[in-house]
Formats: C-alpha cells, sequence, structure tokens
C-alpha cells in the first residue's frame, strides 16, 4: 500500500448561479497576460453546450485521455512512439478558433479622438495580431445561458450521444452551469503524454505541474488531457495549467475560485489514495465500472492501519486529521453525491461535482401536498434527461444518477418536514429507502450543503516546509555542523535562473 | 590566407559560439529553450511544410554523416565503389534536399500569408528559414545539378578529412583550397548557420525527448525534491 494525499474539491451545481465571478478572478490572478489572455484555467460553461474549447469532450478529435486495448491502458492519442513520430505536427492539437481569439477594445480612442460629427466607439481589436476584428464571432462564453440556441446545442458532445429530442423552446428547455477547472487526476492523461517530463504529479498534495524549465513545448499534453485543461502559451512557447492555487493551498487557503464563489458551490479537502490501486482502478473493463473503481482507491482515514501506514509513509498528521475532516470524504465517498467529470476518460479525476437538482424541483407545483413518494417520479421525470446528467458525470450509468437525486430529494423532504412540516413520516421511509440513506446523514448533508462555514467547507492542511530535508540549505544558512550535507550529495554545478 | 582564416579560424570560433552560447542558454536561460510552435495559430500549412522539412533535415543529416564523417576508405574496404557511392547520394541526398528546401518554402510561406503566424514570427525566425534555405537550396543545387552536369565531386577526398580534422584539432586547411566555389559557399553558411543555432529557435533539436519511450508514464515529484534531478518516480 502506497499512501498519498490529494487535494480535492467538489462543486455542488445547485448552488452554481453561473455568474463567472470564479473565472473573472482565477484570470486575474493567473492568465492576464501576454499569450494567455485566450486561456481559462478556469471556465463556466452553460450546459447543455459546446463548452470551451468548443466541442471539448468530443474525444474522437482531440483524441485526450486513455483507452483500453486488450485489457491495457493506452493513450488516446498514441503512446510514446507514434508520439515522437509526430512531434513535428500534432494532428490533434486545438487551434485558437477552437478557443477564440482573444480581443480587446480600442479605448485611446474614446479619449484621443478628435472632435466630429460622430460620438468615436471602441472597436475590438485582436489581441493576437493587433488588428481591428470587424466583429468577434466566438468567446470563451458565448452561448452563455443558452444564447446561441438551437444552433449552438447540437454542438455539445452529450447531445449528440442523446437518443432523446432536447426541446429548445423558451418554455420547455433546461439548462445548467457547469465550472471546470484542472481535475488533478490520479491517472493523468497529460503527464503520460509530455515527452520531455515536464509534467508531474506533486508527491505531497497530488497537484498536477508544469516544470517551466522542463517543458519544451511539444504540446501533445494540451490535447492529451481530455478535459482540455492544459494550455499553451504562444508568448513563451510552454504549457501552463491551471494550479490548484498552490501558493494559497499551501498556507491552508482554498483556491482563488473558491474564495470567491459567490454561490459558496466549492468545498476542498484532502483525500487519502493507494497510489499502487490506480492502474488497476483506471483499468476495469467496463466504463461504467470506472466511478466504483475510483472510489476503491480512496482509503478511510478513521481506519488505524490506515492512519499506521500513512504515518510510517511520511504523511503529516495534520494532514490526516484533515482528511478525516475532508468536506470532499464525506460527499464522494461516505454519502456518494459526489461523482467524478467524465470517468469514462479513465484518469481518475479528482474535480467531482454534486448533480443539480432545481431544474427538476422548479416544476413541482403542488409540493405541499406532495407526499414523499411523490418525489420519486419527480426525479424520474426531471426536465434535463437523466441521460445526459449521465454522459457527463457517471459514463452514462442513469442508475448512479438517480440514487444521488434521490438522496437530494429525500434531503429536501426531511428538512421540508423538519421546518414547515406536511409530510407524513410513513411514506418518507419509502423515499429514504430507495434513496439508501439514514435521517441523520441527511441532517449531515443538509448543514454541509447548507449552511457549512468557511472552515467546514474548506479543510486543507498547510504545507509543512519544516519537514523538507536541507530546510535550513534553502533558507541560505548552515550554521549546524549535523545539518551539511552527506558526503557525495548531488548540486548543481550552476544554479538555474529564476524568472528569465 | 584563406586557409588560415576560412578553414582553421573561422569554423573554431563558429563551434567555440555554438558550444558556449548553448550551454549559456540552457543554464542561464532556461526558460526560452523549447520549440517554438505557432500550430495553434495555423494548421494546415505548417502540417505540410513542417513534416516534410524536419523528416527532410533528418535525411539530410544522416547522409552528411554518411558523405563527410565515414572516411572514404571505409567505403572502400566494404567494396562499394565511387559510382555506386555517387548515385546513392544524388538520389537520396537529391530527394532529402528537395524535402527540406520544399519545407523551408512553406514555412516562409506560411510566415508572411497568416497575419497571426506573421505577427508572432521575430527576425530570429526568418533570419534561420532564410539562412537554411541558401544553405540548403545550394546543398540541393550542388547534389542534383552539379553532380550530374559538371562533374561527380568527391569531397570525401576534401571536404570530409578537412571536416574531420578539425576534431581533433589538427585542421588540414590545405585540402579546402581546390574544393569548388559552390561547395565552399556552402560549407561557410552552414558554419554560420551552427554559429547562429544557440541564438535562434533551432536549439530544439538538442532536446528531441528521446528518454520519453522508456520513461515511466506517471511522474511524481516531491516538492522538496523538485531539483533533485530526476525526482521520484512511480
Amino acid at each position: 500500500m502506497k499512501i498519498k494525499a490529494q487535494v480535492a474539491m467538489v462543486m455542488h451545481l445547485d448552488k452554481c448561479i453561473g455568474c463567472h465571478t470564479c473565472s473573472v478572478t482565477c484570470k486575474n490572478v493567473w492568465t492576464n497576460r501576454p499569450g494567455m489572455e485566450y486561456v481559462w484555467y478556469n471556465n463556466v460553461e452553460t450546459r447543455p453546450g459546446p463548452g470551451y474549447p468548443k466541442s471539448w469532450e468530443d474525444t474522437d478529435r482531440y483524441k485526450g485521455g486513455w483507452t483500453l486495448r486488450n485489457g491495457r491502458l493506452h493513450l488516446k492519442a498514441g503512446g510514446p512512439i507514434s508520439k515522437l513520430a509526430n512531434i513535428f505536427y500534432n494532428p490533434n492539437m486545438a487551434e485558437m478558433d477552437d478557443f477564440y481569439e482573444p480581443w480587446t477594445y480600442d479605448y485611446q480612442n474614446l479619449i484621443k479622438s478628435p472632435r466630429k460629427e460622430n460620438i468615436p466607439v471602441a472597436r475590438p481589436k485582436s489581441m493576437i495580431t493587433g488588428d481591428y476584428i470587424d466583429k468577434p464571432t466566438w468567446g470563451s462564453n458565448w452561448d452563455d445561458d443558452l444564447a446561441g440556441g438551437s444552433e449552438v446545442v447540437p454542438m455539445d458532445p452529450n447531445v449528440q450521444k442523446l437518443q432523446e429530442h432536447i426541446a429548445m423552446e423558451y418554455e420547455k428547455t433546461f439548462m445548467m452551469y457547469l465550472p471546470r477547472i484542472c481535475e488533478h487526476c490520479l491517472n493523468p492523461s497529460c503527464v503520460a503524454s509530455c515527452p520531455s517530463g515536464a509534467l508531474y504529479k506533486r508527491d505531497e498534495d497530488g497537484i498536477v505541474l508544469v516544470d517551466q524549465d522542463a517543458c519544451r513545448g511539444w504540446r501533445f499534453c494540451t490535447n492529451g488531457c481530455p478535459y482540455h485543461k492544459v494550455y499553451y502559451n504562444w508568448n513563451t512557447h510552454k504549457a501552463e495549467k491551471c494550479n490548484f492555487c498552490y501558493p494559497r493551498t499551501e498556507a491552508g487557503l482554498p483556491t482563488v475560485c473558491s474564495e470567491t464563489c459567490v454561490g459558496r458551490i466549492r468545498y476542498i479537502g484532502v483525500l487519502l489514495y493507494d497510489a499502487d490501486k490506480v492502474k488497476e482502478a483506471a483499468s476495469v473493463e467496463d466504463p461504467k465500472d470506472l466511478y466504483e473503481s475510483q472510489l476503491s482507491v480512496f482509503l478511510d482515514p478513521f481506519d488505524p492501519e490506515v492512519i499506521a501506514k500513512a504515518e510510517e509513509q511520511g504523511i503529516n498528521r495534520s494532514w490526516i486529521e484533515s482528511a478525516q475532516e475532508s468536506p470532499v470524504y464525506k460527499m464522494a465517498m461516505k454519502w456518494k453525491i459526489a461523482l467524478p467529470l467524465h470517468p469514462e476518460y479513465r484518469t481518475l479525476p479528482m474535480v467531482w461535482y454534486v448533480p443539480p437538482l432545481s431544474p427538476i424541483m422548479s416544476h413541482i407545483t403542488n409540493e405541499s401536498q406532495l407526499s414523499a413518494e411523490g418525489y420519486i417520479p419527480a426525479v424520474d421525470d426531471m426536465r434535463i434527461p437523466m441521460q445526459y446528467l449521465a454522459s457527463l458525470l457517471s459514463a452514462d450509468d442513469t442508475t448512479v444518477i438517480r440514487k444521488v437525486l434521490l438522496k437530494m430529494a429525500a434531503m429536501r423532504v426531511h428538512m421540508r418536514a423538519k421546518t414547515v412540516g406536511g409530510i407524513d413520516d410513513m411514506k418518507k421511509s419509502k423515499l429514504l429507502q430507495e434513496a439508501d440513506i439514514t435521517i441523520e446523514e441527511l441532517e449531515d448533508m443538509a448543514r454541509l450543503l447548507g449552511v457549512a462555514k468557511y472552515n467546514e467547507r474548506f479543510v486543507i492542511p498547510t504545507g509543512r516546509r519544516e519537514m523538507d530535508e536541507d530546510l535550513h540549505y534553502k533558507q541560505g544558512a548552515c550554521s549546524i555542523e549535523d545539518l551539511a550535507p552527506p558526503e557525495g550529495m548531488v548540486t548543481y554545478p550552476f544554479e538555474r535562473s529564476e524568472g528569465l | 590566407m584563406e586557409a588560415l582564416l576560412l578553414w582553421t579560424v573561422f569554423p573554431y570560433i563558429c563551434g567555440t559560439i555554438l558550444i558556449v552560447a548553448t550551454f549559456y542558454r540552457f543554464i542561464y536561460r532556461g526558460k526560452s529553450w523549447t520549440a517554438p510552435s505557432t500550430e495553434i495559430f495555423e494548421k494546415k500549412w505548417l502540417r505540410i511544410g513542417s513534416i516534410v522539412f524536419h523528416y527532410g533535415i533528418i535525411f539530410a543529416f544522416v547522409g552528411h554523416l554518411m558523405g563527410v564523417l565515414i572516411p572514404i576508405e571505409v567505403y572502400n574496404s566494404l567494396g562499394v565503389d565511387d559510382h555506386t557511392y555517387h548515385i546513392f547520394a544524388i538520389v537520396g541526398g537529391g530527394f532529402a534536399g528537395l524535402m527540406v528546401v520544399m519545407g523551408l518554402i512553406f514555412l516562409l510561406i506560411r510566415k508572411f500569408s497568416f497575419p497571426r503566424v506573421k505577427a508572432h514570427t521575430s527576425f530570429g525566425d526568418y533570419f534561420t528559414i532564410v539562412l537554411l534555405l541558401l544553405v540548403a537550396g545550394l546543398g540541393t543545387y550542388m547534389t542534383i545539378i552539379y553532380n550530374t552536369t559538371v562533374v561527380a565531386y568527391e569531397y570525401r577526398l576534401t571536404i570530409g578529412p578537412w571536416f574531420r580534422s578539425l576534431f581533433t584539432f589538427n585542421p588540414v586547411s590545405g585540402l579546402m583550397l581546390g574544393v569548388p566555389t559552390l561547395f565552399k559557399v556552402h560549407v561557410v553558411l552552414s558554419f554560420l548557420l551552427f554559429a547562429s543555432i544557440p541564438f535562434t529557435k533551432l536549439v530544439h533539436m538538442f532536446s528531441f525527448p528521446v528518454r520519453y519511450p522508456t520513461r515511466a508514464p506517471q511522474q511524481y515529484r516531491a516538492r522538496d525534491g523538485y531539483r533533485k534531478n530526476e525526482g521520484n518516480k512511480l
């Protein structure tokens, strides 16, 4: 058993109002630089819709993630040999137009324009070429709130897969928001796609990063990631990606997107997992089993054996305690209401989603007279086709989605009965039974999902620098004889420059 | 004088610049060391230009290894007579040279004609393409036209031994004096190209990821051991 800790996130989609505050604050912190104007480490998509970049879920085109051939995992875009043969041209890489051509406005014209008959205007100007654009035709949220309607929605690969017709009439349609960041996968295909070995997963917290000194700009990571969350900086000619705001998480603070989320939909916590089981878990035959097999790699942080092993392997006490308090553990493992995005990519993603319930409940009109059982058909007849959610979150397994939604409905029924009354307790048990959950759990869920405070939503242990080897050297001090490096220790002949 | 300046001092200056500046850039300007792709701006022309050029230049490189680095004695002892050698050299080399030239022309046109690419093409990028085009164009002309119409020049007796003698620090520069002017220009321009490598995007050739097929697919690094060579791998 090789125990590793992973900082993970849950997003509760029911609470997402699609305000893009996460995207904007993230952009202001990380990607407001030349070469990165088109990049959004965090973006919020309106679903159904093609997302950003356009139709990123089209794995036949971008060839992201893993496939199983003869029981073995292979990169969908081809292994190392085929990558080296294709290194001069990456056939599956997205172009700028798949994202969008970033633009600004010529605001100076508003100020500097000479006196004329007509009011001066700020014309859009490309941030790639510096030329004026007559009219921008696509952006990262061009289809926000179903703008584009029946013209744009069919570009969604999940919609193309649906048997059912999706109603686009205003009164009949549905939508939901899907905020996305890098998944910091347990089995990241971007890391395996990098010819230079520049991408890596950190031992301490599982954050996936790009070593900017080692990256040579071969670009296989950009489409090797099935979530399309590794980006090419055309200015430095290197790959960059969401870094889970590691300078903040190391200090025990939540990521910028989580901190600024007005709906408080995001939860961050630690999970302990067995790194030896990752490959096996990603290699199960049926994609529908991937959700359960991913859950099987996580370890119970209360199990004394796990605790002993973890401490033995250098996982700090505070990390184990955080794993026990982890809201992610509760939602993903204990209550099983949070689901991984597209488990069929076999990367074992670590940003989890609680599917939205509101669009179902909003069309129940007689809720005060409804029995608990009455909610079961409501879940089954929801406006968002269950297949659509299943296509996003459970590799097309609708039973998983149904169970989560029943739990959410049961929570709603129970809390409603508790506060305003009106539900027959006898009948409630039927819903509870189908949802497979207890009253105590429902109340815990309601607290975490509804009223949890900052320190319950974000349980992040600090990076423990004091445990580092050679810490005194890193601080530039060497006062004590014992701390001198062992003889023969490898040191660099030249210190590499920083910031160049 | 020509033997001293052009065929002794000049190559060593170029070689020194290549080695010293390459190491300097790798160590002190590490973050500028990439294959500066513009694929995100334009794909269709790149597909043709880049693939044809890169495979062409690999063939050409192998051809130069065979023609310049391997002594003529080796061919003689293997029983490859001059006629056979030159047929192979002209056909193979001509093909590789044409690929390089065609690829470069595609890439150069691409640089001009797509506004997004053009906006992100520096002087160094144009310089590299033009110099490469001169070197490769001359080489291809020599291989295909000069060798078949004038004379199949036996560079394995002059340029080859001279080039090898540079590495033993005992240059026999006199060998270069009787070489046809076309070949001389090709050699001089090539050395200029070598000297320009560390200052242009050409450095990416030293980073061809040969170790990729043998390494573990998943890379783990401890924050603590970030700069300790490899980090620990699963």
